[in-house]
């Protein structure tokens, strides 16, 4: 057995996945953030703005909720860690800083995932109808990928202090969702906010969604697919390059 | 011997305090090693560096015959760590942290079934296992912890303060625990403030005070360096004077504590000679003899206060 091979690390990644749902994934700040929010924001849409067809506001629901479940842990999952001590006995064992992120990564994809089914399931039984099943299932994966990893970005800052971490995580999340063509269709958008929207990752998952649920898109869903990899792929390097050098400075 | 922990150099600078300034030794195979220093000397901070934990600042460390720097897994992988504070996850059941240990040490589940029983069971918590680690005692804890460094059977063992604060009861098991565990062959870096401990326990011990090693040898060894004179205690069965015991060879100073004599000799073996013909040739017998090593703490605190400003 090579202790540093990749599919060894790989199983040690999913222990620490395994231990981050059976510890993180049922606390305060996961219901609030990951599951209350995105449905309030969704009925103060809903009963405010009469215009909006409710397959649009589905669309963003499935979107926000992905993005608030995959983000509403694991940012604070090493703050917790570094104040219990806990991450210094990760650190002393056999396991390497990117297989720990990769292992967090995990349990925000499938706790992500899993509530996402449950707004898909929501929005079938308000009478939508699944157009595109295949891309809908393929893109919540991608962009479950891409949003643990801005997860974990957000964790970079070699805090301890979980609520620094939660106002910083609250300070980016929020402006994400009003840029990402959740609550103003895209097409609606200055052309500034359009500017802001491409660089969102959360735009094409939402158009996506929509694609899969109306038909109609935005982007071309190629295009879509394409961003959300690219992103994924920056963000998910970004963050194991960046908690690799910051890590030591939690100890 | 071969060395198990090879450290060169080692050096950690915080800002601009040098918390480990280039330090080296080895630990040998099968030995306990007690690394002793008061508080802020830089122990743990050079077991962090040790363990992986925190980058080396400059030298080298080999663990196992890995380089902690750039084969940090393979390294990792031969040892366990029982840190001074408990880190097992309070959320999960002790059953829960020794599974997630086997499983991050790549252990079969079958495996780290039966070594998360057997460890549990040696350190007396096999009842307890399904219940939340939040629930239990600082020394349960701790014992805890220790199962859990060990659930790979490692070849060395890092302890930092692993009784301190702990009763009796978990002093003493932990203690035996870490005896037998040496018999068997594994080697042990134990950070301790007690010197009793280092002394009943340790092999060797390096001494480090501000950053910097200051002595390492064996505790007698150590205990006897530190003083080039030698103190002896003795009593007879009848009154006798001060002033020939001085005047003894081998004998440099008498001073009397109760009924006993006390002897500074620079020569033990000479004033031990001259205290038994003394009493032969006066019909005193001797009631008590005994050598007064300096103790280990004495040790200790020469070493740590020296040419301190």
């Amino acid at each position: 057995m090579n202790p540093a091979g990749f599919f060894e690390q790989l199983m040690r990644a999913w222990a620490i996945a395994k231990k981050d749902i059976r510890i993180y994934y049922f606390k305060g700040p996961v219901l609030i953030f990951g599951v209350f929010v995105p449905v309030f924001l969704f009925l103060a849409f809903f009963m405010g703005s009469r215009q909006l067809p409710l397959s649009f506001l589905i669309s963003g629901l499935v979107g926000m909720t992905l993005f608030f479940t995959a983000t509403a842990v694991s940012p604070a999952i090493f703050p917790w860690e570094g104040s219990a001590k806990t991450l210094e006995r990760l650190a002393s064992c056999p396991i390497t800083i990117e297989a720990i992120v990769f292992g967090d990564m995990i349990a925000s994809i499938l706790f992500g995932i899993g509530i996402t089914f449950v707004t898909v399931i929501i929005g079938l039984a308000l009478g939508l109808s699944l157009l595109h099943g295949i891309t809908l299932l393929a893109a919540i994966f991608l962009a479950a990928c891409c949003f643990s990893a801005i997860g974990m970005l957000l964790a970079v800052p070699p805090t301890n202090v979980p609520s620094n971490i939660m106002m910083l995580s609250s300070l980016i999340k929020f402006p994400l969702v009003f840029i990402s063509g959740i609550f103003v269709p895209l097409e609606q958008m200055p052309a500034w906010g359009l500017v802001l929207s491409v660089c969102s990752p959360l735009t094409y998952f939402t158009d996506i969604v929509r694609y899969a649920f109306t038909d109609s898109h935005y982007f071309p869903v190629m295009i879509d697919i394409a961003a959300l990899a690219v992103f994924t792929m920056v963000f998910t390097a970004g963050t194991m390059y960046l908690h690799k050098r910051t890590m030591p400075k939690r100890m | 011997m071969t060395a198990v922990i090879h450290a060169s150099d080692l050096t950690k600078v915080f800002g601009s305090s040098t918390a480990v300034d280039h330090i080296s030794f080895d630990v040998r195979k099968g030995e306990i090693f007690g690394f002793l220093g008061p508080n802020g000397a830089g122990k743990t901070t050079t077991t962090r560096m040790l363990t992986g934990v925190i980058p080396l600042d400059a030298g080298t460390a080999t663990i196992l015959g890995y380089d902690i720097r750039s084969d940090p897994v393979q390294a990792k992988q031969g040892f366990g760590v029982v840190p001074e504070t408990s880190n097992a996850y309070t959320d999960l059941t002790a059953w829960q942290n020794l599974m997630l240990m086997g499983e991050l040490y790549g252990l079969p589940r079958a495996r780290a079934e039966q070594r998360s029983s057997d460890l549990l069971e040696m350190v007396g918590l096999l009842e307890r296992k399904d219940q939340k680690v939040q629930a239990y005692s600082k020394g349960m804890k701790q014992r805890l912890i220790l199962a859990m460094a060990l659930i790979h059977e490692p070849e060395l063992l890092f302890l930092d303060e692993p009784t301190s604060g702990l009763d009796v009861q978990s002093t003493q098991m932990i203690l035996s625990l870490l005896r037998d565990l040496n018999q068997q062959g594994t080697t042990i870096f134990l950070t301790t403030h007690n010197m009793e401990e280092a002394n009943r326990l340790c092999h060797r011990v390096g001494i480090i005070r501000a950053g910097k090693m200051v002595a390492i040898d064996a505790p007698e060894k150590l205990k006897v360096a530190i003083d080039r004179v030698h103190r002896i205690e003795v009593s007879f069965d009848r009154e006798v004077s001060g002033d020939v015991l001085a005047g003894l060879g081998g004998v440099t100073g008498v001073t009397r504590t109760g009924d006993k004599w006390q002897i500074t000799a620079e020569n033990r073996d000479a004033a031990i000679r001259s205290l038994v013909s003394f009493s032969q040739q006066n019909g005193a017998a001797i009631v008590t003899l005994n050598t007064l090593a300096p103790s280990l703490d004495e040790a200790f605190l020469r070493l740590t206060q020296e040419d301190k400003p």
